[in-house]
């Protein structure tokens, strides 16, 4: 349907736009809930596309199974590289999350295992019940995924592990005294922002076909934050339109396309000068403007 | 009397500094007890180590009869101690009736429970504004915390530690910044919680307000306990009169 109105490249668009979606809500819950800055997200993004590609290729598993297991082992794995978080805050945590970004990199890049600097290829498209997911029945696949982490994000907020994050975000010694356990919740937000982000690696890996360690790297936890930024941090509308506008736009302007990263690091440069809670998060000018007239 | 709170020995050094330096103290259920001392006396460490932000260098801490001390600060509100802070921490981008909400989830963090239930239920909402009418916070619950004059930040202080149900409450200088009116309204709302049952620990730079409330008050310097007795006996103590010669907040 879609296919045949816009064209198999606006599917394509539209796919990823929906795995950076998924990758910015869950950035989100660490970052715009929890308050722990982190500019290595992609890593868990890779380790969750690496995950379900050696699963489904190397070991035969089918996709469901696989892209579970990436979510399953994300989680692992960020619980354990959230650890830092316990013993370091702030800028001295972002140094920190960076320097995984790299060592995760690396260690994909120069292990034998990992298939090298050449990648792992040939993973094939999902198959579900017997039906191959390809063009618009992926896209399905990645908007169903989307609404889940949309409903999931909706839901924690709402509960007192929600309001525990949001209280460690604004004083870590206040919310101990108030008898959150700060390195308990820091573990949690670690789990769930990662095993989202490990399940948009799988979608990633079966949607391309092949998977580099490069796609991985530091410059796209960057471009993950700044699209957080962008939208409005703390909040799922903003991690939404950040996602839709900073990875579609690029794809259509192909002046753009090529100075991508340059526009990511700028956005947040001007983003954090002039609208630090993004274009429509809480407190935002568009943000405001929007309640002064739905008041009216 | 049986001991609600009892010091052992409690010493903290820093580097070299003895900033609590063997401290004795015993505090009764239900009693109101002051806490007073020049700057640096190891007033505000003391509260600490208590409250489980500083883990003691010797010493035992013991809360009903069961060791305390080195326990996480979570762990110490969960069993009942309640404590504000000197310079108020509230959650500010929080509304006031969140920033209280917080502390009332206490039972609720402990467990992947905290996952199952959502915050905002009224019968939560309605026991919170209980607490914030008491404190008279209730105008406000819908403000952003961060926005809130001091006096109402030392409010919110109170209202949060009232949220854990504690039966041990701190409070590190409550008065400081108010003026006459909130803090007799503080003075009230400190008489009326001692009165309910809660057992009351007041650290006090403003001694006319310390020697007003407290029945008994207990006097550091340098890191130790230099005296203990009613207001007027502290006030007659040479000891005491020494530690705060040419000090202009003894009056």
């Amino acid at each position: 349907m879609i296919e045949a109105i816009f064209g198999q490249y606006t599917i394509s668009v539209l796919i990823f736009s929906g795995i950076w979606a998924v990758l910015t809500l869950s950035l989100n819950i660490l970052t715009g809930y929890a308050g722990q800055v982190s500019l290595g997200h992609a890593a868990f993004f890779g380790i969750g596309a690496y995950t379900s590609a050696l699963l489904t290729t190397r070991y035969g598993w089918h996709f469901l199974p696989a892209f579970i297991g990436a979510m399953l082992i994300t989680a692992v794995v960020g619980g354990f590289l959230g650890l830092p978080s316990l013993r370091v805050r702030h800028d001295f945590l972002v140094l920190a999350t960076m320097g995984i970004n790299f060592v995760v990199v690396g260690v994909f890049k120069y292990t034998e295992f990992f298939g090298g600097s050449m990648g792992i290829i040939n993973i094939r498209k999902p198959v579900l019940f017997g039906i191959v997911l390809s063009g618009e029945k992926f896209l399905v696949l990645v908007l169903a995924y989307l609404a889940f982490t949309v409903w999931l994000s909706y839901y924690i907020a709402r509960t007192w592990a929600g309001l525990a994050f949001n209280a460690i975000r604004a004083d870590e010694e206040a919310a101990e005294a108030m008898g959150v356990s700060v390195p308990r919740f820091k573990i949690y937000a670690f789990i769930i922002s990662s095993a989202l982000a490990g399940g948009a690696g799988s979608l990633y890996a079966h949607f391309l076909g092949s998977i580099f360690p490069d796609h991985f790297a530091f410059a796209e936890s960057i471009a993950i934050l700044s699209m957080l930024v962008f939208g409005g941090l703390g909040t799922i509308r903003g991690a939404l339109l950040g996602a839709m506008v900073l990875k579609a736009l690029p794809e259509y302007l192909r002046i753009v396309g090529d100075y991508r990263y340059t526009i990511y690091g700028g956005i947040l440069v001007l983003m954090m000068l002039f609208q630090p809670m993004g274009i429509i998060g809480d407190g935002s000018w568009l943000w405001k403007k929007w309640q002064e007239w739905r008041k009216k | 009397m049986k001991g609600l709170l009892i010091t052992e020995k409690l010493t903290k050094y820093f580097g070299g500094l003895k900033a609590v330096d063997g401290v004795n103290i015993e505090v009764g259920e239900g009693e109101l007890v002051g806490l007073i001392g020049p700057n640096g006396a190891g007033k505000t460490t003391l509260f600490n180590l208590i409250s489980g932000f500083l883990k003691p260098t010797i010493g035992r801490i013991l809360f009903r009869g069961q060791e305390i001390q080195g326990l996480p600060p979570h762990r110490i509100a969960a069993l009942g101690i309640g404590r504000t802070f000197q310079i108020p921490k509230p959650f500010a981008d929080l509304s006031v009736l969140d920033n209280v909400l917080v502390a009332y989830g206490h039972p609720f963090y402990h467990s992947i429970k905290a996952f199952n239930s959502r915050y905002r239920m009224p019968k939560f909402v309605a026991i919170v504004e209980e607490i914030l009418e008491k404190t008279g916070l209730l105008p406000y619950a819908n403000a952003r915390a961060g926005d809130l004059p001091i006096g109402l930040k030392r409010q919110l202080e109170i209202a949060r530690a009232l949220a854990l149900n504690p039966s041990l409450l701190l409070l590190d200088e409550p008065a400081t910044g108010l003026v006459y009116e909130e803090m007799l309204q503080l003075l009230g709302l400190i008489r009326s919680l001692n009165a309910e049952g809660i057992t009351i620990i007041l650290v006090e730079h403003n001694m006319p307000f310390a020697m007003k409330l407290c029945e008994r008050i207990i006097v550091m310097a340098h890191g130790q306990v230099i005296a203990e007795g009613t207001p007027e006996e502290v006030r007659r103590n040479p000891k005491v009169i020494e530690a705060y010669l040419g000090h202009k907040d003894y009056a």
